[in-house]
């Protein structure tokens, strides 16, 4: 058992889904609510790291964090290291790779509340932020819950992208799923089979979670 | 108020408001109502216009002036009541007490549950309540800003026949303690006529006719509000004279119908003998000559007809009668009557229509 590979994967999930929260909640409030030109287009990219390889998309954000690239020298110049093969770059990958499994339950939960009910916080004398703290978010919070979950669960598992970013550095990139990987490629399957089992069960015990949030949005709130 | 817009849904007509009083908007669907009280509510932005409000400028198109809804002194009832799912009957009303301190809140909000009967049920979530106590609640919630105008949307459309006229009553006492203006949208007449002091009759997003229910029935500016109103013996006639007389006339179908001495109105518009003109008779103003008995005013208007239809309609016979017009008349009588004067279709009959009923209006154009 790899400890220090679990407490990686962990601190990645926690990381990414945290600075997901934010995300999923503008964007999917921007997308369910918000008409603007090229909302389409913006939704079909938010879905495409859902449909691109891992090894294509890992390959091209490799490219980006590069230090010849320009994001991956402005890094440089900010922060000292490289973006690549780092955990900063790990979590910005593992962001962009989440960003459908976050932000489309949140905007599903936008959408399914219901226009009068948001105008109804209005003519209550409520100004448009509180009617958003105080309408808006408990009712779509099932929703935006469901997405964090979904994306925790999905960045403790990512392999392919983590590894064409991150590659397979002891305490800063070796996640779960590439220690799972570097055992089984060692005939190493005792110790392969114990952080399978591991990542299961974290799995099953997110998609209950998940489940038990959607179940809410479904049910009349009472 | 008047508002201008040219779509999607068109709007040009001005209203104004006095408090106190209980003001319909009737009219067909998509004509517009809805559109007008979201308006003032400031959920909708007019081309153009300007919404005043007891001094307070709401809308002005000519300065840019729109202000956001929660800064407009309104309570807005939702057709569907929009109630916030997640929150208490109480808390709902809460949440439009954000004037008062905190710590008043609750106790305000439950006098607003005892003023419309909820008294108890503060703590029931919407689901748990029903569809006429959640309408109370929306009510509630409406009043609980102490709002300068009510702003009703259908309220009576998502609940059931019975529950409708326990609200009917409810909302008739509760106006009474009302100061403000309250403005309601309905396509049901009847609720019209129950509940409202004075009706605009919208079509198409225009004002065709304002004045009290009853008078706007009896009485409608033309031929598109008489339909509206549902008047369906709307007929095209020319103004003539009694040649023994010489009193007015309607010249109609080859009979030369009287109308009553006191109808000034329908006087003036048949002062020009040979002028076309249309005229209505309300169904309750069809009177049936009966086998059986003769009944008084049988002498006026007397038509000879042959029974075109005869539909049953629970205790109620809706006739149609051909009298040889453009299209036959229509009027209703009990089923019983119906069936002790054996009236059946092809069978002819006779009736009356009563004087003082008629109503003369400007020739229709089309």
């Amino acid at each position: 058992m790899d400890w220090q590979a679990l407490r990686l994967s962990l601190e990645l999930a926690f990381v990414t889904t945290l600075l997901l929260m934010p995300v999923s909640l503008v964007c999917g409030r921007t997308l369910a609510f918000g008409r603007f030109r090229g909302r389409r287009l913006v939704e079909a990219l938010v879905l495409l790291p859902l449909v691109m390889p891992p090894t294509v998309l890992g390959f091209y954000l490799l490219a980006g964090f590069a230090p010849s690239s320009s994001l991956g020298s402005l890094w440089q110049a900010m922060f000292g290291g490289t973006l690549a093969f780092s955990f900063p770059g790990l979590v910005l990958a593992s962001l962009i790779v989440n960003l459908p499994f976050a932000i489309q339950p949140a905007q599903r939960a936008f959408e399914a509340i219901p226009r009068d009910v948001r105008e109804a916080a209005r003519c209550c004398g409520m100004s448009a932020m509180r009617a958003l703290v105080r309408v808006e978010w408990p009712l779509a919070w099932p929703g935006i819950m469901t997405g964090l979950v979904m994306s925790f669960a999905h960045t403790l598992g990512e392999f392919g992208v983590v590894l064409m970013v991150g590659g397979n550095i002891p305490g800063e990139t070796r996640t779960m799923a590439i220690a799972i990987y570097d055992r089984t490629q060692a005939m190493n399957h005792e110790a392969a089979a114990v952080m399978a089992t591991m990542l299961m069960a974290i799995s099953i015990l997110t998609i209950v979670t998940a489940l038990l949030f959607s179940n809410r949005i479904g049910r009349p709130h009472g | 108020m008047r508002l201008f817009q040219a779509g999607p849904i068109p709007l040009d007509l001005s209203l104004e408001l006095a408090s106190g009083q209980v003001h319909a908007l009737v009219g067909p669907s998509g004509s517009g109502k809805t559109t007008i009280l979201r308006s003032i509510a400031g959920l909708h932005r007019p081309d153009s216009g300007r919404i005043e409000v007891g001094g307070d400028v709401w809308f002005d198109s000519e300065r840019s002036l729109h202000r956001p809804p929660e800064t407009r002194s309104i309570g807005l009832v939702f057709q569907s009541f929009a109630l916030f799912p997640h929150m208490t009957a109480s808390r709902n009303i809460e949440a439009a007490l954000g004037h008062l301190p905190r710590n008043q809140r609750r106790a305000r909000a439950n006098e607003y549950l005892e003023r419309v009967h909820l008294g108890g049920l503060g703590n029931r979530r919407p689901a748990q309540l029903s569809g006429g106590q959640q309408q109370r609640v929306a009510v509630a919630r409406a009043l609980a800003r102490n709002p300068r105008i009510l702003l009703l949307d259908e309220p009576f459309s998502a609940v059931d026949q019975v529950t409708r006229q326990r609200l009917y009553r409810e909302l008739a006492d509760l106006r009474q303690t009302l100061a403000m203006p309250v403005l309601f949208v309905t396509h049901d007449l009847r609720e019209a006529m129950m509940l409202a002091d004075r009706m605009t009759v919208i079509h198409r997003g225009r004002s065709l006719q304002t004045g009290p229910p009853m008078e706007l029935v009896r009485r409608p500016a033309d031929v598109t509000v008489a339909r509206l109103l549902g008047h369906r013996n709307i007929f095209h006639g020319v103004a003539a004279r009694d040649p023994a007389t010489d009193a007015p006339r309607i010249a109609w179908n080859g009979l030369l119908l009287e109308i009553a001495p006191g109808n000034n109105d329908g006087r003036t518009r048949l002062a020009e003998p040979g002028r076309p003109i249309s005229w209505l008779v309300p169904q309750s103003s069809v009177l049936l000559h009966r086998r059986d008995r003769p009944s008084l005013g049988e002498r006026e208007n007397p038509v000879n007809g042959r029974i075109e239809g005869l539909t049953m309609l629970g205790d109620e016979a809706h006739i149609t009668l051909d009298v040889g017009a453009a299209q036959p008349i229509a009027f209703m009588i009990g089923a019983h009557a119906a069936r002790r004067n054996d009236l059946r279709t092809g069978a002819d009959a006779r009736v009356s229509l009563l004087a003082d009923s008629l109503h003369i209006m400007e020739a229709a154009s089309s």
